[in-house]
């Protein structure tokens, strides 16, 4: 399935993510690191802030609905994979990222801009990791 | 207070991620397909993302204190270990196979859509699975003569 290719709407959407993450350490002092702050969130997880991290995620779930009242039409969610793809991926994302320590938005985009030598280095394994994966699926096995 | 301003910023993000189009596994999964459908238009998310943040973290760590909260979390380790990188690594498999990452799911379940609802489900399982094999482990290490033979 062809996407267009949209490098200023991706790009001013980078720059709002951006602008999120460094309001959150501003007002917060917080890294915004959904898998850190949805793990907050889980039973059993011992922390006791959760107000900002529920207001935050519900801040996150509204934003179609205001895209919505803004434009007219409902952000696309194409999902070219099957069902099973969509278990087996969301386990082991969920499983990698907490033995991880983060994910695209934590490592990738709140580390990186640190120069954690963590965050680097996992950013890289995950990109070289998910290009493979594609890769595998797509043109090997896939055909 | 703090859940009104953690809400709106949590808006202004789910909105970028929106735009960008890190919401629509089949965006994501042509950034990674470059032998294929290829879209680099992800490249340009991460960019604009860093651009903002590389200069605005430095800004704000020098106002030495957040407006609502007493002090700045930010990550101080920088050993890397085979948790970190093994994690890392299975995380990619993991987005690679759904084209969902946490950030781009969370706001994916706002639109109504059947499969954000799905993958956010096994998302949760993964994170609980990882936490209990966290804990076994732990366990393991307290009291190595009472494990179960």
């Amino acid at each position: 399935m062809p996407t267009e290719f949209t490098p200023l709407l991706s790009l001013a959407g980078g720059l709002l993510i951006g602008l999120a993450a460094v309001l959150l350490m501003a007002v917060h002092g917080r890294i915004a690191g959904i898998t850190g702050i949805l793990g907050g969130l889980l039973p059993g997880s011992g922390e006791a802030d959760q107000g900002w991290r529920a207001g935050f995620l519900l801040g996150m779930i509204a934003a179609p609905s205001v895209l919505l009242l803004a434009t007219g039409a409902m952000p696309a969610v194409e999902v070219p994979v099957s069902t099973l793809a969509l278990v087996a991926g969301g386990f082991l994302v969920g499983l990698g990222a907490t033995f991880g320590s983060g994910c695209t938005s934590g490592h990738g985009v709140c580390g990186l801009s640190r120069l954690s030598a963590r965050s680097i280095a996992a950013t890289l394994t995950f990109m070289a990791t998910g290009g493979i994966t594609v890769f595998l699926v797509r043109h090997v096995f896939g055909g | 207070m703090r859940s009104l301003s953690a809400f709106l910023i949590g808006l202004l993000f789910g909105l970028g991620i929106l735009l960008a189009g890190m919401a629509n596994p089949a965006k994501v999964l042509n950034f990674f397909d470059i032998a294929g459908t290829w879209d680099p238009s992800l490249a340009f998310v991460m960019g604009g993302a860093l651009m903002v943040t590389a200069i605005g973290y430095r800004l704000v760590f020098r106002t030495g204190q957040p407006l609502l909260a007493p002090r700045f979390l930010v990550p101080t380790r920088k050993d890397l270990d085979l948790r970190l990188i093994g994690g890392a690594a299975v995380f990619g498999i993991g987005w690679g196979l759904s084209g969902f990452c946490p950030g781009g799911l969370v706001p994916a379940l706002g639109t109504g859509e059947t499969a954000p609802l799905i993958a956010f489900a096994a998302v949760v399982a993964g994170m609980l699975a990882a936490r209990l094999i966290g804990m076994l482990q732990a366990r393991q290490k307290l009291a190595p003569d009472a494990r179960p033979s």
